[in-house]
C-alpha cells in the first residue's frame, strides 16, 4: 500500500467523540422535525476497504435512497444519508402528513422534503465539527437519488478511490421509535482533509 | 445449478461455461466483459476509474480501465482463450446524481467508458455491445454458457446485450 494514513485507537476515538455529537445534534433535529423519538447507536468510524463500504448498508444491491451533499470548506468531503426504500417512504408519510403505507414512489414534492431532511442533518453534524474543531465547512445543496447502494455509494467511493485503497466512514443509525425509519449517515472526509481533521483534533 | 462467481468493486473474475458472472450495484464503475465464444471462457471486470496514471500507486490494478483488462486478459487466455475470437461488452458508467456544476469527478462515469472502449481497441479487442450513460444504477452478468450480457435496473427494466 502507498501511503495510506494510520490512525491511533485515540485518533478514532476523538473522531467517535466529535460524530457522536455531531450525529446527536442530527437526531435531536429529524426528531423535532417528525416529532417522534429518534435513537441512535455510537457512530461507527473506521478505516475500511472500498469494496466493503456497500455492505455496510445491506450489500450493493439494495434499494436505497440517497441524498448526497458536497462538503465546503478547509476540510472538504462527502455527506451521504441512506435510507433503504422503505424507511424512505415511511418518512414521506410522516414529513407530508399522510397515512402510513400510502407512499408507494416519490414524486417531485418528496424529494424535495427528503433533501430538506439531508439539509438539515448535514447542518446539524458540520455545526458539531465546527464546535470541535473550529474547521468550518458549509454544505452544497443536496440532491437526491433512488437506486442500487452500490451505485449510489461510487460516488464518494470514486473519489476515495483515486488515492488510496481504503475510506475514513464516519457512520451513525437511526432509529426511530417505531422502527420505522432507519438510516445510515456517512461522512467521507476527501483525502487530503484527513490530515486536517485529525491535526485540529490534537491527539497523537 | 451452474455456480454464479460474484465479482466485487475493483475486482475480476474469470471462468469456464456453465459457469455466470456477475456484479452488482454499479453506478459509475463499468463492467467489461471478454468472451470466447468457441471455447465458452470468459471474464468480468469492474473498474472504479478510467486511468491509473492520474492516481497514486495503488496495490490493485483491477481498480482502473488501463491496468485491469491486460491483466484479466491474461488470466482469460490462462483457460484456453483465444485473443482473435474474444469479444467484449461493456456496461455501466453512469451519473448517479445531477449536479448542476458537475465536476471531472461526477462526470467519472462518462470516462470510464471511454477509457475502457480506447483500451479494448489498444488491446485489438472487437467490442460487441455496450449500454453505457444514464442516471441509473445496473447489475451485470455474464452467461459463459452463451455470451450473453445481461444489465439488470431498478427501474429501466432488464436487457441483453
Amino acid at each position: 500500500m502507498s501511503d495510506e494514513i494510520k490512525l491511533s485507537p485515540a485518533q478514532l476515538d476523538a473522531l467517535r467523540e466529535i460524530g457522536n455529537i455531531g450525529a446527536g445534534n442530527s437526531a435531536t433535529a429529524l426528531s423535532q422535525i417528525i416529532n417522534r423519538r429518534i435513537d441512535m447507536n455510537v457512530p461507527r468510524v473506521s478505516m475500511v476497504p472500498l469494496d466493503k463500504v456497500p455492505d455496510l448498508v445491506g450489500g450493493p444491491d439494495a434499494i436505497v435512497v440517497g441524498i448526497f451533499l458536497r462538503v465546503y470548506g478547509k476540510a472538504p468531503g462527502n455527506i451521504l444519508f441512506l435510507l433503504p426504500q422503505k424507511s424512505a417512504y415511511y418518512l414521506v408519510d410522516t414529513l407530508m402528513g399522510k397515512k402510513h403505507g400510502e407512499t408507494e414512489k416519490l414524486d417531485y414534492m418528496d424529494e424535495s422534503a427528503l433533501m430538506e431532511i439531508g439539509n438539515i442533518l448535514s447542518g446539524a453534524y458540520l455545526n458539531a465539527f465546527y464546535t470541535f474543531t473550529q474547521i468550518s465547512m458549509l454544505p452544497s445543496i443536496p440532491a437526491l437519488a433512488m437506486d442500487m447502494a452500490g451505485a449510489i455509494l461510487n460516488v464518494v467511493l470514486v473519489q476515495l478511490g483515486q488515492m488510496g485503497d481504503q475510506a475514513l466512514v464516519m457512520e451513525t443509525e437511526f432509529l426511530a421509535e417505531d422502527d420505522g425509519i432507519n438510516g445510515h449517515f456517512f461522512l467521507v472526509p476527501d483525502p487530503g482533509s484527513l490530515e486536517i481533521l485529525i491535526s485540529a483534533v490534537g491527539v497523537e | 445449478m451452474a455456480e454464479l462467481i460474484r465479482v466485487g468493486m475493483a475486482d475480476y473474475k474469470v471462468g469456464r461455461s456453465p459457469a455466470t458472472i456477475i456484479s452488482y450495484g454499479l453506478g459509475s464503475c463499468i463492467g467489461i466483459s471478454l468472451y470466447d465464444p468457441q471455447e465458452k471462457v470468459g471474464g468480468l471486470l469492474h473498474i472504479m476509474l478510467p486511468d491509473s496514471t492520474q492516481a497514486r500507486p495503488s496495490d490493485n490494478p483491477a481498480k482502473f480501465a488501463d491496468t485491469g483488462l491486460p491483466l484479466m486478459l491474461k488470466d482469460v487466455l490462462a483457460l484456453g482463450a483465444v485473443k482473435s475470437r474474444l469479444v467484449a461488452k461493456i456496461a455501466g458508467g453512469a451519473q448517479m446524481f445531477a449536479f448542476a456544476n458537475a465536476t471531472d469527478i461526477m462526470r467519472v462515469g462518462a470516462r470510464n467508458a471511454e477509457a475502457a472502449k480506447a483500451m479494448l481497441k489498444k488491446l485489438d479487442i472487437r467490442l460487441l455491445a455496450e449500454d453505457t450513460g444514464g442516471t441509473y444504477g445496473r447489475t451485470v452478468s455474464i452467461d459463459l454458457v452463451t455470451g450473453s450480457y445481461h444489465v439488470k435496473t431498478i427501474d429501466k427494466g432488464e436487457k441483453e446485450i
